[in-house]
């Protein structure tokens, strides 16, 4: 009982500290992440749609979920090269990553809309 | 003393002219045609000048020869581009020894007028040549040359003057064109040759041919004709020596052709069997004028030679016809008021048959036609018939010896009574030519006896056809129809596959004999274009063929109704063989079971295969049942959600617009960088609607430029701005 009970307060002892330690986090990184989750759900929500009624324009269904998929991976990027704690990419100004993260967007959805026919 | 010397110098001056002569005149066994009229058309298509002039000295030459020995009238405008030719050779200082010896040549069939200087000129520079000359053209072209020039003063006269006009020359001033060193000279040359019987054509070259044994053959000719002393006449005996060591390498087909070939293969001037056989005839011809005529070619190796030359037919290469047409002229040298000892051997007598089959319902009678190779009148002779064998049999001779009647007018000996016991059929005849006079068989060669193949060919007799349907156990006849096989025959029968058919006839010759053809066939054809072919046999005169149809259910891929019925009969000697549809039958087979073999398919049209093919269309994956629209258009709005959800968060955040520049510089950029990505997303969307990607990235390239450059202004102002920031 005891062991449960402590198990059960270590977990929400770790929320907390992890919820804490996230509110640390400077505003833009936090801005990438809210756009990283949305991009995630959108995916799922396309994954379920084609669960639910097959996978018949198979192309249509992969530009969807590769298209948020694609720009997930690239705020990822973005926020790992903004990160001011990140001491690799210390020497890159950030404007020159989010160009970067423009740029690498429109290419992504270029061949996406090509490939949604 | 003196006049024995004039007498040798006329001997030799004669040996020369004659030399020349034949020079100039170079106009089967199987039995193969003598040159015809298809040869003076040949040569007048192959030697026509393009645009009035030949390509070359040579090819005038050879024209121009090929043109005399036929007897071909040569045009106005032949004669101008020759003489044209001829003088831009004679007349310029650069023309090569090679250009001289063609160019004096053909001066030599065309007379055209040379002056006196021109002459002196190439005399100077031939003599040169032959001192200077290493190789044996060298010598072939230079000695050959100055050849022609002893005579050219001499060719306005006809050939039975030619013995005064040289004897005269010999007088005038025309003795520089002696050879004093004629004995170095023939040295020279004969060091060339090998104890193959091939010569080499340099000293440098180990290349040896038969081709080069013709050419210095006729260059130590004329060597001995140019002599201004007689040449020690060992020497010249000793080229025979030369001439059987070559003639041991001559080749033969089984026909009795002989010819010369060279092996070289990597050899640059590989010339094929043709032109190096008749350059070897046209050097043995040149020698046996200048040489006292002991080693002559015996008759055989002349018929073989000429057998060689005439079986090649017409040739279609200008080159071949002239070589082909020379080297005849050269095997039958037999002009008027000419003194026949100078021959190279036995002139060979041709006997050919314009056709080999007689009929006996057209009752034409056998012709035989003996001429001389360049197809002149033979001399008076006899032809008989020795014999006629059936083909491919050893009895006795089923005629009596004859001779054939000879009609003057048309040239032409005819069999004219073919006895009666000759009946329709493939024979062997053996015929004989008989010289009238004793002294023409040292002259001609006529080749022994001629064994020829000759088809006898008349209408058979077709009787008692007739079609029969049999039932198959009782054999009784169901149903009978007479044929008529000389006219129009439809029957119209039918049958099952419990019944047999049978159709037969009696083939007789008009002697009355049986007859047996190459080709008895019954053919019956199916609707569907399946076809069965089935042979008829025979027992003597009658021919009868047998289908029962029992056996044949398997064979006919159990098809059953109309099958067209043809029926073949023919022969080579048959005047009238057939090919006739003779009706149809309408055939009644069972069912075919399971297994049984399809017949194979039948093309539509055999052009169809060439047709173009069906296009290929891709293949798509079959679609699918959508599901309703509503259904869709509910998750496309859950799809937004996440959207909202991202807004919310935003605004959660405290996100502003603070940052935004105020200046008006960096403010338009700012914007324009906002509607830049605006624009191109919007293309995107137009990209999906109606574009196609080559405009799309067209457009994509042009907004990206844009882009970019915008993007750098109000990035880096506000990198700048930030820096600034840090370190203040």
């Amino acid at each position: 009982m005891a062991r449960e009970k402590s198990s059960k307060d270590n977990a929400k002892a770790l929320f907390h500290s992890l919820r804490s330690a996230y509110a640390a986090t400077p505003v833009n990184l936090k801005i990438i992440d809210l756009y990283v989750g949305f991009a995630v759900f959108t995916a799922l929500i396309q994954v379920v749609y084609m669960a639910s009624v097959g996978s018949f324009p198979f192309n249509s269904f992969l530009s969807g979920v590769l298209s948020c998929v694609g720009t997930a991976v690239l705020a990822v990027c973005l926020r790992i090269q903004v990160n001011k704690e990140n001491k690799e990419f210390k020497d890159l100004p950030p404007e020159r990553a989010f160009a970067d993260f423009v740029l690498c967007n429109l290419v992504l959805h270029l061949v996406i809309m090509n490939f949604l026919g | 003393m003196t006049t024995n010397l004039h007498f040798e110098m006329v001997r030799g001056l004669v040996g020369f002219m004659v030399l020349l002569l034949l020079l100039s005149i170079c106009e089967a066994a199987s039995f193969y045609q003598p040159i015809s009229d298809s040869h003076r058309s040949a040569a007048l298509e192959l030697f026509s000048p393009d645009h009035g002039s030949f390509n070359s000295l040579e090819e005038t030459y050879e024209a121009l020869r090929t043109f005399d020995i036929l007897g071909i009238e040569k045009k106005p405008n032949v004669i101008t581009a020759a003489c044209h030719l001829i003088s831009n050779a004679v007349g310029s200082s650069s023309s090569t020894t090679k250009d001289l010896f063609y160019a004096l040549k053909a001066n030599s069939i065309v007379k055209c007028k040379i002056n006196d200087k021109a002459f002196q000129d190439i005399l100077t520079r031939l003599n040169t040549a032959v001192n200077d000359a290493s190789s044996l053209l060298d010598f072939y072209y230079s000695i050959g040359g100055l050849v022609l020039i002893k005579l050219s003063s001499c060719f306005y006269f006809p050939p039975y003057v030619l013995i005064h006009c040289l004897a005269m020359l010999n007088q005038s001033s025309n003795a520089d064109v002696h050879l004093t060193n004629a004995d170095e000279i023939f040295h020279s040359v004969k060091a060339f040759s090998q104890s193959d019987g091939r010569w080499r054509y340099s000293s440098k070259n180990p290349e040896s041919s038969a081709f080069a044994a013709g050419i210095a053959f006729e260059t130590l000719a004329g060597v001995v004709s140019l002599a201004s002393s007689e040449l020690d006449q060992s020497l010249v005996s000793t080229l025979n020596n030369d001439i059987s060591k070559l003639f041991d390498s001559i080749e033969k087909y089984d026909d009795g052709a002989l010819y010369f070939d060279d092996k070289l293969v990597d050899g640059h001037d590989h010339q094929g069997p043709l032109a190096t056989t008749s350059s070897v005839v046209r050097g043995l011809n040149a020698f046996a004028a200048v040489s006292d005529g002991s080693h002559n070619l015996p008759g055989n190796k002349t018929l073989g030679l000429a057998n060689f030359f005439l079986g090649i037919g017409v040739p279609g290469d200008a080159k071949d016809l002239f070589n082909q047409i020379d080297s005849l002229a050269c095997l039958e040298s037999n002009r008027q008021g000419f003194p026949l000892a100078f021959l190279m051997g036995s002139i060979p007598l041709i006997f050919s048959l314009p056709f080999t089959v007689i009929s006996l319902t057209k009752k034409n009678s056998l012709q035989v036609k003996v001429n001389t190779v360049l197809g002149s009148n033979a001399p008076p002779l006899t032809v008989k018939l020795v014999g006629a064998f059936t083909s491919g049999s050893k009895d006795a001779s089923l005629v009596e010896s004859q001779e054939l009647v000879f009609d003057a007018g048309t040239g032409l000996h005819n069999l004219n009574n073919l006895p009666k016991s000759i009946d329709v059929g493939s024979y062997t005849f053996v015929f004989e030519i008989l010289l009238h006079e004793p002294e023409h068989e040292k002259v001609y060669v006529t080749g022994g006896q001629k064994k020829v193949p000759i088809f006898v060919s008349g209408l058979i007799k077709i009787e008692n056809a007739e079609i029969v349907i049999l039932d198959s156990d009782l054999g009784s006849i169901e149903t009978q129809k007479k044929l008529d096989l000389a006219g129009q025959s439809d029957v119209s029968l039918s049958a099952n596959h419990l019944q047999k058919l049978r159709v037969s006839f009696k083939l007789t010759t008009p002697c009355g004999l049986a007859f047996m053809p190459h080709q008895a066939l019954l053919k019956l054809r199916h609707e569907s274009k399946v076809e069965h072919i089935f042979v008829v046999g025979n027992s003597g005169e009658q021919f009868e063929i047998v289908l029962n149809f029992l056996g044949l259910v398997e064979k006919f891929f159990y098809l059953s109704g109309r099958y067209d019925i043809e029926l073949t009969v023919g022969d080579v000697v048959m005047e009238n063989s057939l090919l006739r549809a003779i009706g149809h039958i309408e055939l009644d087979l069972p069912e075919p079971p399971e297994k049984a073999p399809r017949p194979p398919p039948q093309p539509a049209d055999p052009y169809s295969r060439y047709v173009p093919k069906a296009e290929i269309t891709h293949i798509f994956r079959a679609p699918e049942k959508r599901p309703q629209k509503e259904l869709s258009l509910a998750f496309m709005g859950l799809t937004f959600l996440p959207l909202l959800g991202f807004l919310f968060g935003l605004l959660r955040l405290g996100v502003n617009l603070k940052n935004f520049p105020t200046n008006a510089m960096p403010a338009t950029f700012a914007i324009l960088f906002h509607v830049g990505i605006g624009a191109v997303l919007l293309l995107y969307v137009f990209f999906w609607l109606k574009l196609d990607l080559f405009q799309t990235l067209k457009l994509v390239g042009l907004l990206g430029v844009f882009l970019v450059f915008v993007g750098h202004r109000i990035l880096s102002y506000l990198a700048a701005t930030s820096a600034k920031l840090k370190s203040a």
